[in-house]
């Protein structure tokens, strides 16, 4: 056996190549990294550049592995749109979101020479415009903030489910008393405390999904761990964290993709409702939950409501996107 | 008996399921005739449809099943033609079907008596509640379940495995149907447990007369309870006939195949070994023209068995025998299979493993108020009691029992996963009963490997094959630089006979036997001493068994190591093993060469053991020793001799106060048994063979 | 059986306990004693008051007391039914709360009483047949509504059903005293919010019971299609319903707080929040002190209902 033969598989196809975790994982990290500069510290627009080909690029690539869903394939066209929007609303021709043009100008009419495919607000300021903005905010904090929540519930869902013992009884003893709070009230309570801003959404969200992420990572691993790929794991003398990190957490990510989707929607619900209360993001930059709040006291109308309607179907429509991406991968994933 | 009329009959029955991926033919051309009282067996590997018959006769194909062409006639109504409420009436009062997981099947909210009762309320006009309560008792007892009165009211999961099967068996007779449908009814059994679910089955066919079709992947079980037999391969009945007939007189390659890869008592390991069907099973869609099996047939011809659909054709001057095989006129059925190579037994070298005294106790929280009261909330339980025995190098000690009798957790602390209480592991004259996995170091790790029972689990789906057998192999310090790593890997590839294009595949592509090889292969990759393999083929296919249990000795003996295998199944361990350890809730009942262990005297359980284990061969005498009752709990175990409870040879008071003592038979085999060791000594042999072939 | 909600209980204690300590600890900060100086005094005064007028202030509220004090007394309080004392409506907090946790209640009875038929009987109906028609139907609907939160249908419901038909008041003030008529949107809205979920939760247990081997058992026993679903699938699967149901009470406080806001409905969510935005400590305290209370007596209800329900556990 001096000679290795070379393994005879037929090369990958460029598909299956841009399929691999590691580019899909570049991909997402080149989208997302520029938005999160962009929004959270203002970084100017020219960073946004190389997320716009990595956008269509996922998009595609999701389109086509997941081809066999429908309902997958229209949620992940709805989530991709709004992303989409952020990432190039800053180069598009529209008038500045902040800037009063005239009040109460009605969708689809024409006001000082200008077209308003979706009127003004009560404020003068062009919807459209603030619509499209709108969604920026949004799914930076959101989609940031739950991704703190799952890497910290993550961790702590493997540690308390893998060692188990004392470890498990501290982890879901905390974790009970958090889950003890209504979500609203929780975050009413930290909001306060620590004043409202996207950085104390994060904490927030953190606070109040890490348990319950906690809970269905421990769940998952402690089914994992009776597996026989795990024992063998232990038999060849495998630390935890090498075990926690390379055969359970692989394994585990079926449903954790799952859930991400669905608490994608909740933590979007969330910060919308958020800011309407008054405690989530503040003025003057558009964001939909502000357009709401804004707009409920002063669009009493029928003839304007459609300041209310515009931002909340946005927001609906955004959450349908995640909600059908997780039904769609569910469903999938019980298919094989 | 020519003319009556059958109970059932199957005709030219297609099924088909319908997948997104199209049409997925399931069963082809399938003939069936079941005359009254007769009991008939389908069996075959999984996939082959066996399954998927029953449920066709049922009428349940579920939503995306059906049956494409074809009829099935029960007693001489076309079934396929029913309507729901005709269907209705018919199911659970003239055909009745028992389930492979008993557990499952029953209705986990209900009462066994509500469950019971349900049958005679819905299929007879005027049952009053009484009636049907009183029927369901008397049924109970008919199916010889103890204390009828107090399973009546127990939920399903109040009872044992075996107790429930009967409670699924006693719900199916309580119509008194006319067909009996078994769908692997013991397959989930101990195999003590599935003795006396076989004595009952014969015993309905006989005292009922009702016509049974028995579906199993066990020749042995077949012939234990069956009159014909269709032995069915990936979607096609391929051989019919009496019993005797197929067995004996077998007019396919496929059954000859199967025949061969099964251990046989007699056989002799060194001088026959088992002789696996090459290749495997074809996935539905990719059937080859003409014969499926052609493929992995030895007298495959091209031209005659590739060249068109192959019809059932009637064995000439046999009765009632039918064959799917162009050629079976051209086959010179009484040539022996070639032996390959009569290998030599392999001597054995010094001992690599001694148990001495291992005790391995559990304590077990009991968190409920009784036991805080009664002061009894920690009880102990005793996984392992005393353990005593040693291996050799390149030797096969073979650890016999049922569940519960502590073989897994001998091997997670002979694995380091837990120390033991008490007593001895000593590996190369080092002592490991205390040391944990993490202390061990590498090399003593990898000198201990295992290979595990369930071929789906045992590797990780997320990682490829060859990064599996990578880790192991930089892990265990054997290698480091990635070439030679790699290098080592598709050299332990080539061992276990998979291509090296495995490497970068992913478990999810590969077959159940794969797997295991991939297991094996893993196991090996440390240079081991000693391999524990827990069940290694038992949750594989007859024909594939064969061929993993043949490689893994194969390996064991070119690298003269030395093998611990864990199993429950009697007739491989005779082929395979040469000492035997039978273990009994924790304890080693006896021990010995396998000759000693399969030859009287016996220990009563292994007695009842042997005779416990079904053997696909006619010429076979069996003594019948069925044991009641059913294993009892680790937790709660009984006192004095563990096998006190169901020990068909009780001495008396003696056995529930005093443990056994261990008396040595001859040097190494040693019995814990309290009979006079002159009359374990007069014992009969359970299994006897004819004198021609015991003389060869 | 009792050991369950004995420990059940200890635990609910243990996490009350808790739960006021770190709330007490997180009011207890200099900002927000500042914060409830500046909602009371004006931003202009607090900034104008001298070191030593603010202490007095401090006194005055009886805020200057060290923190484990106020607390052992403020529990002591508890613990004799007096909740202490809002700052900012200036009323006891008993009171005050009761009447609030009233108004409330009459609207989560509502909820309840529209959501668990519609959602139970949706959720069986789309379950028995998997994939079949009905269940499309009904998992779209469900997927949809649960897709619109609180805040959004509110705005949907108010435009169509109040400003563009007519047919209801907007506001739920209720300022002329108690209107039915009022009590619509709000009931509605958190009912389309919350009944697609536990449709959801129900058409998945009943999908899988339907496809579990003793159904088949009873199928094949003979037994009509009605007695199949009532006796065998019913009970099995509206164990995990169950659970959920009383779990969404701890879901149905998040919901009000929006929907009370948002119709200007008197109860207690809208009292939490103008709390919080206030600072006012005890109102706070006192509210989340009972929503925890109602979380974990819900689940206790829910453990305690899944062990009667599931013989499995109850003679385990």
């Amino acid at each position: 056996m001096a000679t290795i033969a070379a393994p005879t598989s037929p090369a990958p196809s460029l598909l299956d190549r841009l399929r691999r975790p590691r580019v899909l994982l570049g991909l997402v990290a080149l989208l997302w990294l520029p938005l999160v500069a962009y929004v959270m510290f203002g970084v100017g627009r020219m960073v946004l550049i190389p997320a716009i080909p990595a956008t269509l690029l996922l998009y595609a690539l999701a389109v086509i592995s997941w081809r066999e869903s429908a309902v997958a394939v229209i949620g992940v066209t709805l989530v991709m749109f709004w992303l989409f929007i952020a990432v190039v609303v800053p180069f598009l021709p529209l008038l500045d979101p902040n800037q009063p043009v005239q009040p109460f100008v009605t969708p689809l009419t024409e006001a000082r020479d200008m077209f308003f495919w979706l009127g003004t607000d009560f404020r003068g300021r062009d919807m459209l415009s603030r619509t499209l903005w709108g969604c920026q905010r949004v799914l930076v904090w959101g989609v940031t903030a739950t991704a703190v929540a799952y890497v910290i519930g993550t961790a702590l869902g493997l540690v308390a489910g893998y060692l188990a013992g004392w470890w498990d009884e501290v982890i879901s003893f905390i974790g009970n008393v958090i889950l003890s709070f209504p979500v609203m009230v929780l975050f009413i309570v930290i909001l306060t405390y620590f004043g409202p801003s996207g950085f104390n959404i994060i904490v927030a969200v953190t606070f109040a999904s890490a348990p319950a992420i906690m809970r269905i990572v421990r769940g998952l691993t402690l089914d994992i761990k009776t597996r026989d790929y795990v024992f063998a794991a232990q038999t060849r003398g495998e630390r935890p964290l090498w075990i926690m990190v390379v055969e359970l957490l692989p394994n585990a990510r079926g449903p954790i993709i799952v859930d991400a989707c669905l608490r994608l929607g909740y933590t979007t619900v969330a910060i919308t409702t958020l800011t309407f209360l008054g405690l989530g993001l503040q003025p003057p930059d558009p964001d939909w939950g502000l357009m709401i709040k804004e707009a409920a006291a002063a669009a009493m109308l029928f003839k304007f409501s459609y300041m209310l309607l515009v931002p909340a179907l946005s927001v609906s429509s955004l959450i349908l996107g995640f909600n059908l991406m997780a039904d769609g991968l569910r469903e999938m994933s019980l298919r094989d | 008996m020519a003319d009556a009329t059958p109970i059932l009959e199957c005709r030219n029955l297609c099924i088909s399921y319908f997948t997104r991926a199209g049409e997925i033919p399931a069963v082809v051309d399938f003939d069936l005739i079941v005359m009254p009282g007769e009991a008939v067996g389908i069996v075959g590997e999984s996939g082959c449809g066996k399954s998927t018959v029953a449920l066709a006769i049922m009428q349940y194909l579920g939503g995306n099943g059906r049956i494409v062409s074809g009829e099935i006639r029960f007693m001489g109504q076309d079934l396929t033609t029913m309507s729901q409420e005709e269907l209705r009436q018919l199911r659970g009062s003239k055909i009745a079907m028992v389930y492979q997981e008993p557990m499952a099947s029953l209705n986990p909210s209900m009462t066994i008596a509500r469950q019971l009762m349900e049958v005679p309320l819905y299929h007879e006009a005027g049952c009053s509640e009484a009636d049907a309560r009183q029927r369901a008792l008397e049924m109970l007892a008919d199916v010889r379940l103890p204390d009828p009165a107090r399973i009546m009211d127990a939920y399903p999961h109040q009872i044992s495995g075996g107790q429930q099967q009967r409670v699924v068996i006693a719900m199916a007779l309580l119509s008194n149907p006319s067909l009996l449908l078994l769908d692997e009814p013991t397959t989930a059994l101990d195999v003590t447990v599935e003795a006396g679910i076989v004595q009952l089955v014969r015993e309905i066919s006989e005292r009922y007369g009702t016509s049974m079709i028995y579906i199993s992947h066990n020749l042995g079980l077949i012939l234990e309870t069956c009159d014909r037999i269709t032995v069915m391969y990936s979607g096609e009945a391929v051989e019919e006939g009496s019993v005797e007939q197929v067995f004996d007189r077998m007019r396919h390659p496929y059954t000859k195949g199967l025949f061969n890869s099964i251990p046989l008592p007699g056989a002799d390991k060194h001088a026959r070994p088992l002789m696996p069907i090459p290749g495997q099973l074809p996935l539905p869609h990719e059937r080859p023209p003409g014969c499926n099996f052609g493929p992995r047939c030895d007298h495959f011809r091209a031209g005659v068995c590739d060249a068109g659909p192959i019809a059932m054709a009637t064995v000439p001057a046999h009765q009632r025998h039918y064959t799917r095989c162009a050629r079976f006129s051209e086959i010179d059925w009484q040539a022996r299979p070639e032996v390959v190579e009569a290998a030599a037994s392999a001597n054995l070298g010094e001992v690599v493993l001694r148990v001495e005294n291992m005790k391995k106790y559990y304590e077990l929280r009991d968190p409920s108020l009784m036991a805080l009261i009664s002061g009894r909330s920690v009880r102990t339980v005793k996984a392992n009691e005393k353990l005593d025995f040693e291996a050799r190098e390149a030797e096969t000690v073979a650890i016999v029992g049922e569940s519960g009798c502590g073989k897994s957790t001998f091997a997670k602390v002979m694995m380091g996963l837990e120390t033991a209480t008490e007593g001895k592991l000593i590996l190369d004259g080092k002592d490991l009963a205390q040391t944990p996995v993490e202390r061990r170091r590498p090399q003593v790790v990898g000198h201990l490997q295992m290979v595990f029972q369930n071929p789906f689990d045992t590797l990780n789906p997320s990682h490829t094959v060859g990064g599996q057998i990578a880790r192991v192999i930089r892990k265990f310090g054997v290698e480091s630089d990635q070439a030679k790593v790699e290098a080592r890997v598709m050299e332990l590839l080539d061992i276990v006979k998979l291509p090296r294009d495995f490497y970068k595949r992913r478990p999810r592509q590969l077959s159940g036997g794969q797997k295991q090889r991939v297991g094996i292969a893993r196991a090996f990759a440390g240079n081991p001493r000693v391999v524990v393999a827990d069940e290694p083929v038992s949750a594989l296919d007859v024909s594939v068994q064969a061929a993993v249990s043949q490689l893994l000795m194969d390996i064991q003996r070119e690298n003269r190591t030395t093998l611990i295998f864990i199993s429950h199944d009697l007739s491989l361990v005779r082929y395979l093993a040469d000492r035997v350890v039978v273990m009994y809730l924790g304890t080693i009942v006896e021990q010995g060469t396998t000759d000693e262990v399969f030859a009287p005297p016996y220990h009563p359980y292994t007695e009842a053991l042997l005779s416990a284990v079904p053997i696909a061969d006619t010429s076979i005498r069996k003594k019948i020793i069925v044991l009641h009752g059913d294993i009892p709990s680790a937790v709660d175990p009984p006192s004095g001799c563990p096998f006190q409870t169901r020990c068909p040879r009780k001495l008396g008071a003696i056995c529930d106060t005093e443990e056994p003592p261990i008396r040595e038979f001859s040097a190494g085999h040693r019995i814990a048994c309290h009979i006079e060791p002159a009359l374990l000594a007069e014992m009969e042999p359970v299994i006897t063979m004819p004198p021609e072939q015991a003389a060869e | 059986m009792l050991p369950l909600i004995g420990k059940r209980l200890v635990q609910m204690l243990l996490i009350m306990v808790v739960a006021s300590l770190v709330l007490f600890f997180i009011f207890d900060s200099d900002e927000f004693k500042k914060k409830i100086a500046v909602a009371e005094l004006g931003g202009f005064a607090v900034s104008a008051l001298s070191d030593a007028d603010y202490q007095q202030w401090l006194v005055n509220k009886g805020l200057d007391v060290p923190f484990v004090q106020r607390y052992v007394n403020w529990f002591g309080g508890v613990l004799a039914g007096d909740f202490g004392h809002s700052f900012e409506k200036n009323t006891d907090v008993g009171p005050l709360l009761w009447d609030r946790l009233k108004n409330t209640g009459i609207l989560a009875f509502w909820v309840f009483a529209l959501m668990i038929p519609l959602s139970l009987a949706l959720g069986v109906i789309a379950g028995m047949k998997e994939g079949g028609k009905r269940d499309r139907i009904v998992s779209f609907v469900a997927v949809f509504t649960t897709s619109i939160p609180e805040i959004a249908t509110a705005i949907l419901l108010t435009v169509f059903l109040a400003l563009g038909l007519g047919w209801l008041p907007t506001k739920s003030a209720m300022m002329q005293g108690f209107d039915p008529w009022q009590l619509v949107l709000p009931v509605l809205t958190l009912v389309i919010y919350s009944f697609g979920y536990v449709a959801r939760m129900t058409r998945a247990s009943m999908a899988e019971v339907m496809t579990s081997q003793y159904i088949r058992t009873a199928i094949l026993k003979g037994l009509p299609q009605n007695r199949v679903i009532m006796r065998h699938a019913l009970r099995n699967a509206l164990i995990a319903p169950f659970t959920v149901i009383v779990l969404q009470l701890n879901w149905l406080l998040s919901g009000v707080v929006v929907v009370e806001v948002f119709f200007e409905y008197s109860g207690f969510g809208k009292l939490l929040l103008e709390a919080a935005l206030f600072g006012d400590i005890y109102v706070v305290q006192a509210a989340t002190f009972v929503a925890v209370i109602v979380a974990v007596l819900s689940q206790i209800v829910s453990d305690v209902g899944y062990t009667l329900l599931n013989p499995r556990i109850r003679f385990g």
